[in-house]
């Protein structure tokens, strides 16, 4: 914010100044907010509701205030005179403010006119004098020395000062119900206590070589592949992408209409052709979907390879599972995949199964990870590519729906029910752990506990 | 003794000064000169929708249920507040003993939150819908940092949350039994959000800090297996690319920059002149062609991320945004904020 009012009070850049008459003084060096306003277009190219924005922050953090009405942080795009603040009361050279420096502040105003304070100050008056009242006679002594040396000034200048004070104090200390501009949320990066140390110890310095050292020898990607990948991926997802390419038959936040959510719920008879298209993007795609991955269950059958589908999702199960599982998941898969004459053995290389076999020895929740890779990628590899060329892929893709665009209300201002959905708290969980289809439940009325 | 620690500093910064020589040999490429082909974008208009009002002071954090339409929302007067922000009802609420509720984050099943703040700790709640119930009473001590939590994710299950704290850790954690799975050092200060990355084999997640690093980790071994310093100030808000090959992250420094996996490099930032103040939250949208992120001067700037410029900025809320979602079907996204409200935007 200091680098955007410095350059702001630039002579030959910034925003235009001048004298402005203000009842019988002449105050030099004022902006007009419009001109604050304009300047800002003009310089960062942005509209007038963003100028008008970014001024009006300004003014809320005490970088300007408004001469005709100091108690407002508002930016008026008018002719309303304004002034920059003095580098003197910015809040990042003075803050947090001190109390005695605000004892000060209303105690010049308590003097200077009886019942000048109003509500908040007043409280914090009371709750000021009671807390310093054994110095407080440095206090009334300091606003009084305040106080004569200010009125051997000049009319304008007294002004001015009075502005820039009630403009620090109000950025600091905000009537109640408007919110502080300066509250920042808990500390961060505090005192140590509380912090694993872990810096500057030889462990730290061990680490962060073997970081490095791995990092040199690590095979990059050339950019520009990287680069051009994500053109191709935004690119073919652009469609799919409701804030894109909208949705149909609507988007339900535009329209109020779920159907949106109930043609493509979880696991719904006949799928959508963007969704059976989207099966062909990858494979992590298509094992996402339910839907698409019961296909590819069904697909996998006919090849009488369906248990390689059936051992990874027990895996996932295994990694994601609950600790206190681990053995009896590792025990289960292997006695139903893995044992010598096992019901649903799946097919691993001799490396891969000796290296398993050897880990089993002791289970842990990774212990078939090159087991699930190696399944993984035989289906990445081998079966998807096929499943995606076979008949069963093609006539989904014949059959998927394409809605219609929904008709736009006739009276879109009329407020229709709002369906809700039953919670997915409510029904029963299923297997894989993904919320049950939320079908569109009783309509209810709008709004309300 | 310390001669042996002389001669391991000494590796140390030897090593640090190749790795900056050879990344400057490369040359620098970035996403918006590839892009230069591509179609800019038309005229964008999002509004907003919903306007969910109930909390009674800042909103902090918020999650989506995978259902496409509740979510989960914390605040920093402790309240914690389930709502179906469609029909914006109101389902769950429950106080928590502490104030600044930093992170929370819905269960992949949608039957359980998480969430935690200054107590240092993520409890877990099941939601329950019955009324003699307290919800409070059937509350799960899951996690357990030395500092603040600043952020929660349930992984690919209800039975697995990562957690990142202002301890400078991240930890992973099983529900049940509150075990500690895993921890991840490395951060210098204060961590401040992580994601989980939407790979195939899932085993990483990033992670952004008070020390200008955003590291990502290997989830099984705790290792740090890349890292990036580009930014200028904390990293308050870090979120993958939808392929998994590139991630975004908002920082105080008013930048958001992209960085690629692959290529081990920053490949774009997000900037303008006129912003000034802080990124507090990013998410993109389903494509990855649109960076959504909320400021601390109260407004959501709209990025294309291909071609690195700023499509829109949307005003409305009246305070901080302090998070910012897209929903998991990418319709819509919400925005929460320190003026007490959350925004779905559509």
């Amino acid at each position: 914010m200091e680098r955007v009012v410095l350059s702001m009070q630039d002579p030959d850049q910034g925003v235009r100044t001048r004298s402005q008459r203000l009842f019988i003084t002449v105050i030099p060096h004022t902006a007009a907010g419009g001109d604050v306003v304009a300047w800002l277009i003009r310089k960062y190219g942005i509209s007038d509701e963003e100028a008008l924005h970014l001024g009006t922050l300004l003014v809320q953090h005490g970088y300007l205030y408004s001469l005709r009405e100091p108690r407002s942080l508002l930016l008026r795009p008018d002719d309303t005179p304004y002034r920059f603040q003095t580098p003197y009361f910015w809040t990042s050279t003075v803050w947090p403010a001190a109390e005695l420096d605000y004892a000060i502040y209303l105690t010049k105003k308590n003097i200077r006119k009886q019942g000048a304070l109003v509500g908040h100050e007043k409280e914090h008056y009371d709750q000021l004098h009671r807390k310093i009242s054994h110095t407080w006679d440095l206090v009334v002594m300091q606003a009084r020395e305040q106080l004569r040396a200010a009125k051997q000034r000049r009319k304008g200048d007294r002004l001015v000062i009075a502005c820039q004070e009630q403009t620090y104090w109000l950025v600091n200390r905000p009537p109640p119900g408007v919110p502080s501009v300066l509250e920042q949320g808990p500390k961060r990066s505090s005192c140590a206590a509380g912090r694993v140390q872990l810096t500057k110890s030889t462990e730290f310095y061990k680490q962060e070589m073997e970081r490095c050292r791995k990092a040199l020898t690590r095979a990059r990607v050339k950019s520009s592949v990287c680069l051009e990948a994500y053109l191709k991926f935004s690119g073919q997802r652009g469609p799919h992408d409701p804030m894109m390419s909208g949705c149909l038959p609507s988007n339900p936040w535009v329209s109020d209409e779920d159907a949106y959510w109930t043609i493509n719920a979880p696991s719904v008879a006949v799928p959508t052709k963007l969704r059976v298209e989207r099966w062909a993007f990858s494979f992590q795609e298509l094992l996402e979907d339910p839907v698409g991955r019961a296909h590819f269950m069904d697909f996998l059958g006919t090849e009488f390879s369906a248990e390689n589908l059936s051992f990874w999702e027990a895996c996932e199960e295994l990694r994601h599972g609950g600790q206190a599982q681990v053995h009896a998941t590792v025990d289960a898969i292997y006695q139903q995949f893995l044992a010598p004459g096992a019901a649903r053995w799946v097919n691993i290389d001799s490396r891969t199964m000796e290296r398993t076999l050897e880990g089993l020895r002791q289970p842990h929740r990774y212990v078939l990870d090159e087991a699930q890779l190696h399944i993984y990628m035989l289906m990445k590899k081998d079966s998807y590519p096929r499943f995606l060329k076979s008949a069963a892929y093609r006539d989904l893709l014949a059959e998927a729906v394409v809605p219609p665009e929904a008709k736009r209300r006739v009276f879109p201002f009329m407020r229709k029910p709002l369906h809700a959905s039953p919670s997915p708290a409510l029904l029963p969980a299923s297997p894989s752990g993904e919320p049950v289809a939320a079908t569109s439940g009783p309509e209810c009325g709008d709004g309300g506990t | 003794g310390s001669n042996h620690e002389q001669m391991l500093k000494r590796g140390y910064w030897s090593l640090k000064s190749d790795s900056f020589i050879t990344k400057g040999k490369m040359p620098v490429l970035l996403v918006h000169q590839v892009a230069e082909r591509v179609e800019a974008l038309g005229q964008f208009v999002m509004k907003t929708r919903r306007t969910l009002k109930g909390h009674g002071n800042k909103v902090l954090c918020m999650d989506w249920c995978k259902d496409k339409r509740r979510i989960v929302s914390s605040s920093q007067d402790g309240k914690v507040i389930v709502w179906d922000s469609f029909t914006t009802n109101k389902e769950h609420a429950v106080t928590m003993p502490c104030t600044w509720v930093m992170a929370c984050a819905y269960a992949p099943s949608g039957c359980a939150i998480a969430c935690g703040g200054l107590d240092n700790k993520c409890s877990v709640y099941p939601l329950t819908f019955d009324k003699n119930e307290n919800m409070a009473a059937k509350k799960k001590s899951v996690a357990m940092h030395t500092n603040y939590l600043s952020a929660c994710s349930f992984t690919n299950s209800d039975m697995q949350i990562l957690t990142a704290s202002g301890d400078g850790t991240c930890a992973l954690w099983d529900v049940e039994s509150g075990q500690l799975l895993q921890s991840f050092h490395g951060h210098g200060a204060d961590v401040l959000c992580l994601d989980l990355a939407p790979s195939e084999t899932g085993n990483t997640f990033v992670s952004g800090g008070c020390d200008k690093k955003a590291m990502v980790w290997d989830m099984r071994s705790g290792q740090c297996v890349q890292a990036f310093e580009t930014h200028e100030s904390d990293i308050n808000s870090v979120r993958y690319y939808p392929s998994g090959d590139a991630f975004a992250s908002g920082s105080d420094d008013a930048t958001c920059r992209l960085y690629d996996l692959r290529a081990d490099r920053e490949v774009a930032v997000y900037s303008k002149d006129s912003i000034i103040f802080g990124a507090s939250s990013v998410d993109f949208s389903l494509s990855g062609r649109l960076l959504f992120a909320g400021y601390n001067d109260y407004t959501i700037n709209v990025w294309d991320v291909l071609k690195g410029s700023r499509v829109s900025i949307l005003f409305g809320h009246e305070n901080r945004v302090s998070t910012l979602r897209v929903s998991p079907d990418g319709t819509a996204f919400c925005s929460g904020s320190w003026d007490h409200t959350l925004r779905v935007w559509a």
